[in-house]
This record gives structure tokens, sequence and C-alpha cells, in this order.
């Protein structure tokens, strides 16, 4: 009894502990931070509520045009009415279900691979077999699906398809490049640092322009290209050569004992790499590559300068619409908001990998 | 293998180029452009060649990619401070900040502001005037700016020569401080150096005060300096997103200064000015020096991004160009060739930068 009274007579006082103690802590902890907290609360006053009352109290839900130009808030109408254009582009509107089942595979896939646990062999069978069934169910002709032209491809499926595939194809052309740039024979390392420096100094709107103006003139009469696969090509090259860079980092964090214990258990050099500094290499370099996946995902924006119809430019040829016009707020809000989504999930993922990566496992 | 591929490939090209009737080479830079372009800083009309269009193009690159550079350096400097700090509301807003603004592509955000400004800001005749001399509307926005004076071409030299003084005087006085020991206030004089040098020379000239006023004359502005929304736009989405990355860069730069290296500053008794100034910075700059000098490659590689809302930078002439003459190896061989310039000449001066204040080890 006697221990218990001495407990709470120690107790700190109540401004040091709680709810106030933190706020005179965090908040207003001398009179610059106070001055500093009082100016930004203002500031949140002016801004938030009014902000708050656009977007939800004034705003017009799912209503045509011509009312929400009465309203006088946010007109979210415009993303309600036209979400099916503005995801799947021109896609017939019957199939849509197809590029949304193809986004679902892509999203699960993604969510299994998160755990480090799943990383086997089994792993990557299952996303090759799913990247083909996402193939397939975009394209169609097969198993009695109707066959959908690649020019009718478009919206976030188009976004995301330029983001993963590219991905997928730069990953390997990286590591070659990386290792090439590290090569001891001296024309393959100068080949390979003028392509990694070219193309890291040129903005890739260079390289869209090139994949659509120039390529056809590569080709022989006769011959064309898909236009997907075209811009596909530009940022394939282009995230290479990043992805580039980031390998390279990733060889010289190892050590010098590694190259020479492999080369004394009589190892050559491509099964050196493959089986001892590449997989230690590429390990070190997870979470860069995960930033590099982010960019991809928000590069893939900039096909809307080559006319492709991805997430951004679906959205764009709404807005052109009379109905629609004047709304680009609203709409490119919404835009903003799933690539957010997308790249939040990427980055938070990529910081705790990052953290379990420096526990040492 | 390569060579035939490469044989291949050019021979395809040729024969294309000739069924299209296109003559290659570079002889169309001296052509007439018959293309007007909006904003200029040098003179320009549609009966200039092909060659100065684009060096219009390239200057207004320059132009933008140069005070994004400024601003953003300056404003991803305070979020990244603003991160660290202890006032827990700031430290969060800031971080939120830095998150939005990298997780969503710049390109969306130049369209966003570039509709923002568009749409919801008045026409010319209802302008909305937020301080005295500026006019905000939807054509741009109109600065008042004291008119032209010969004045002013000398208060600019009076400022070089202010310059030139201070890099002396602090040689003179590093060089002083370490014979004598004393300290002289450089940082004070040559603030007042560059404040002081142009008002002398201002008032030497009878301290002209006439101001340009922009005047609403039919549909626009005329007079005083009229910005453009594309303008407006394009520094507002690069300077937004970039320097959320250098908040980042910033933050982690002073993080790294062990906080051993500031409790030992300040225990031999500096100011906690001098703890920053000759301490903690030093430190901190080199490691940000080189991901910053790569951010501000990343800025002036996205301001090319201006094509997509019509502000005419390099990229955005040259795509004219090749849409008017079909030179299209050529314009794209030059929109490479100028950003690899740029890209080099930002990294060559960042890694000069970079030696002066990387370890120096002994």
């Amino acid at each position: 009894m006697k221990q218990a009274v001495q407990a709470e007579e120690l107790r700190p006082p109540v401004t040091s502990i709680g709810v106030i103690g933190w706020i005179k802590n965090n908040l207003f902890n001398g009179t610059p931070n106070s001055v500093l907290t009082l100016v930004t609360l203002f500031f949140l006053w002016k801004t938030v509520p009014p902000l708050f009352r656009w977007a939800f109290l004034d705003s017009a839900w799912h209503t045509t045009g011509q009312a929400c130009r009465e309203a006088a808030g946010a007109c979210w109408s415009i993303i309600s009415m036209n979400y099916r254009f503005i995801l799947f582009g021109f896609y017939p509107y019957e199939e849509h279900w197809r590029p949304f089942l193809a986004m679902m595979i892509l999203v699960g896939l993604l969510f299994y691979s998160r755990d480090r646990n799943h990383w086997k062999k089994t792993l990557a069978y299952a996303w090759i077999i799913g990247l083909f069934a996402m193939g397939l169910l975009m394209k169609g002709g097969l198993f009695g699906l109707p066959s959908v032209e690649s020019t009718q491809w478009g919206g976030l499926p188009l976004t995301l398809l330029l983001a993963i595939f590219g991905l997928t194809a730069a990953y390997p052309l990286g590591v070659i490049l990386a290792l090439g740039r590290r090569s001891k024979m001296r024309g393959i390392k100068v080949l390979c640092i003028l392509y990694i420096e070219l193309i890291r100094g040129v903005p890739l709107i260079s390289l869209l322009f090139m994949s659509s103006i120039i390529f056809p003139l590569f080709l022989p009469e006769g011959v064309t290209f898909n236009k997907i696969l075209r811009a596909q090509v530009a940022i394939i090259l282009f995230t290479a050569a990043y992805i580039a860079e980031v390998v390279r980092g990733g060889l010289q964090g190892m050590a010098r004992g590694q190259y020479e214990a492999a080369e004394s258990i009589g190892l050559n050099y491509y099964l050196t790499m493959r089986l001892i500094i590449l997989p230690q290499a590429l390990k070190i370099v997870i979470p860069p590559t995960v930033s590099i996946l982010i960019s991809a995902f928000k590069d893939t924006s900039l096909v809307v300068i080559i006319a492709l119809f991805d997430l951004l430019k679906t959205t764009q040829s709404v807005l052109s619409n009379p109905e629609w016009m004047g709304f680009s707020r609203e709409a490119y809000v919404f835009v903003a908001i799933l690539y957010f989504l997308g790249c939040f999930s990427m980055s938070n993922y990529s910081r705790k990998l990052e953290r379990e990566l420096s526990r040492g496992d | 293998m390569v060579g035939f591929l490469a044989y291949y490939l050019v021979s395809n090209t040729l024969i294309n180029l000739e069924r299209q009737k296109i003559a290659s080479g570079f002889g169309f830079l001296h052509k007439e452009s018959s293309f007007e372009i909006g904003e200029s800083l040098i003179p320009y009309s549609a009966a200039s060649t092909y060659t100065r269009a684009l060096l219009v193009g390239a200057l207004n690159t320059v132009k933008v990619a140069f005070i994004g550079i400024v601003i953003t350096i300056f404003l991803g400097t305070i979020i990244g401070v603003a991160r660290l700090s202890s006032n827990w509301l700031v430290s969060k807003l800031a971080a939120i900040f830095i998150e939005v603004m990298q997780d969503i592509p710049v390109l969306l955000q130049l369209f966003f502001w570039y509709a923002l400004f568009c749409e919801t800001l008045p026409s010319p005749q209802e302008a909305l005037t937020p301080g005295a001399g500026i006019s905000v509307c939807n054509r741009g926005v109109a600065f008042t700016i004291p008119e032209a004076h010969p004045a002013h071409r000398y208060m600019l030299l009076a400022i070089l020569a202010g310059c030139v003084i201070i890099y002396l005087m602090r040689r003179w006085a590093r060089k002083r401080q370490e014979k004598t020991g004393q300290f002289f206030p450089t940082f004070r004089v040559g603030i007042a150096l560059l404040l002081g040098l142009p008002f002398v020379t201002w008032l030497t000239f009878g301290a002209p005060l006439k101001m340009d006023v922009p005047v609403l004359e039919g549909f626009n502005f005329q007079g005083g300096v009229m910005v453009s929304p594309e303008f407006i736009a394009l520094l507002m989405g690069l300077i937004l997103y970039t320097s959320a990355f250098v908040a980042e860069v910033v933050r982690a730069g002073i993080q790294s200064v062990s906080k051993g290296q500031k409790e030992a500053a300040m225990s031999i008794g500096l100011r906690p000015s001098l703890v920053l100034n000759l301490v903690i910075l030093p430190q901190a700059l080199r490691v940000i020096v080189p991901p910053l000098t790569s951010q501000m490659l990343n800025l002036t590689k996205n301001s090319s991004l201006a094509v997509a809302i019509g502000y005419p930078d390099f990229v955005s002439v040259a795509n004219t160009t090749i849409n008017q003459t079909g030179q299209s190896i050529e314009g794209v061989a030059l929109i490479m060739a100028v950003y690899l310039f740029f890209s080099l000449s930002t990294s060559a001066f960042m890694n000069w930068y970079n030696k002066r204040v990387a370890l120096v080890e002994r």
C-alpha cells in the first residue's frame, strides 16, 4: 500500500505527459515554434475547410454536365458518368471485364509477391503464366474470346501494361548493360558507356518521338509496327539505361574477395556472374529498382504526347467533350489519385523492404 | 553482325526518304520558318530562319530551367529543413507535400496547373489584382516594371562590379584572418555593397521613378511584362515536383552529419550561425551535391514536357519544325544533341562545384 502511494507521488507533472505534454513538446516548445504552429494552423484553417466544402459538401456526384455547372462545388459526375471510358478507353464496352480481369491478375500477383518468403521459382512461373494470361485476355482471339485490336487498347490497362512489360524487358537488358560497362573488353565497355550516358542525358520524350516518327523510316516499305509496341520499345530502352546504373552500383558494392573466391574454385565468367555475383548484387539493389519501377510507371504518362490512349489521354478526351468541358480539375484530381495510390503503395513497399534488408535478415 | 544491321537500316532509311522526297541534311535550317512563336527572349518573327526559331526555343528552355532550378533549390531546402523540424505539424505537412508531389506524374501536374490557370481565372477585363501593379487573368500575369532607362544598364554593371569586389574582399579577408587572426565582416559588407552600389548609381542618374504599367487594351494587357499561363504552369509543375525530391536530398544530407559534430562545434563556443556555416553545411553539402545534380538534370529534361501544354521550348519548336519540313531524323537528333549539351554542361558545373566541397583527404 505504502509503495503504491509513493509511486503515485512520483508521477511526472500533468503538463509533461499525455496529450497536453505531447502538444507542449511537439508544437509549442519555445517561442519560434509556437509562432510557427499558429501560422501553420491559421493557414490550414484558411485552406482546408473551403477545400472540403468544394470537394464534398457542395459537389455534384451523379448528375449530367448541365446540372454540374449549376453546382457550387466540385463536379465528380465527370468521373462517375465517364469512368468506364477513362479506365478502359476504346476497348469494346461489353468486353470491359477482360482488361479488368487482367488488371486483377496483375494486382493479385503483385500482392502475392510482396512477401519475400514467396520468392521462389514457382513465383517466376506464376508471373510468366500471369503475364501470358493478361496478354491473352487483352488481345483475345483464342478460347472463343473475340479478338480486340491493340489500337483499341487504352486507359489504365495500357498504362500498367507499358509499365510492367517495360520493366520486365528492361531489367535483363539493364543487367547486361551494367555487366558490359564493367567488362574488360574495351569495345563493349565503350559501347555500353556511350549508350547509358546518351540515354540518361536525353529526355524520354525524344526517344518517344524517335519511336513514333523516325523508327518507321528504318523499316523496309510495307512493314509497319504496332504503335503501342514502338512506344513500349522506347520505354524499355530508356528504363534499361537507368537500371544499368542501379545494377552497376550493386556490382561495385561486391567485395573483391567474392570474385577471387569464385575464380579460385574454377568458375568461368558466366558461372561467376550467375551463381555468385548477380544473386548478391541484385539483392542489394532491390529498393532502388523499385524506385525505378515507380518512375517508369509515372513516365508512361508521357505517351500522351505521341497520342496513345493511356489513362491521361482518355481523361483528356472526356474533357474535350462539350458536355464535360471545364471540369479539368476534378478529372485530373481523379487521375492523380490513381497514380498516387499506385506509386505510394510501391514506395511504401520499397521502404519496408529496405528496413527488412538492412536488418540483415 | 552489328555492321550488317546498321547497313540494312541505313539503306532502308535512304530508300524511304527518297520515296517521301525528303532531302536529308541540315540545309533546311537556313529556310524561312514561317511560324510564330508566342514568347521569345530575342527578336523573332515568322520571316526568321529555322535556326533562329530553334535558338528561341533553346533560350526558352534555358529560361524555364534556370528559373526553375533556382526556385527549386530554395523551396526544396526549406521543405527539407521543415521535414526535420521539431514542430510536429510542420514536419508532417512537409512529409505529406513530399509524398504527394513525388507520386504524381509531372506531366499530370503540368496539365493540372495549366487547366487551373485557364479555367478558374477570370478574363483580362475582370482581372484580379492581388497586389499593386500585378494583374492576374487567364491570359497570364501582368507585372508593372520600371520603364526602360539607361540607368538600368549601369545598375547591372554596378552589381557585377559589386560581385567582383566581394570576391576580392573575401580573398583579402581570409588572408588577413590567417595572418593576424582579425575577423572581417565579409557578409555584411558584401550585402551592403550589393545593394548600395546599384542604389548610388540609380541616384546619380537622377533616381528615375517612371513605371511601365500594364493597361487593358482591347482583349489583353499592353505594357509591363506579361508572363504567359504556359510558362507559369510549366514552372509551377516543375518546381513543385522537383522540390519534393530536393527536399528528400537535403533531409538526407543534414541527417548524414552526426550529432556529435554539432555538439563539438557548440562546445568550442561557436555561435549557432557559425555552427551551421562552418561545421554542418560543409559536411552536409558533400552528401547533398551529387544527388542534387541529378535532380537539376531531371528538371531540365522534364522541361521538355512543355510541348504538351504549348510552351515554346526547344522540343516544341523542333516538333513544329519536323512537322513542317519532314526532317524528322535531323529534328530528333537536334533535340538529343541540345539536351545532351544541357546535361553535360550542368553536370560539368556541378562536378566542379562538387570538387570544391568534396572531402580533402590529407
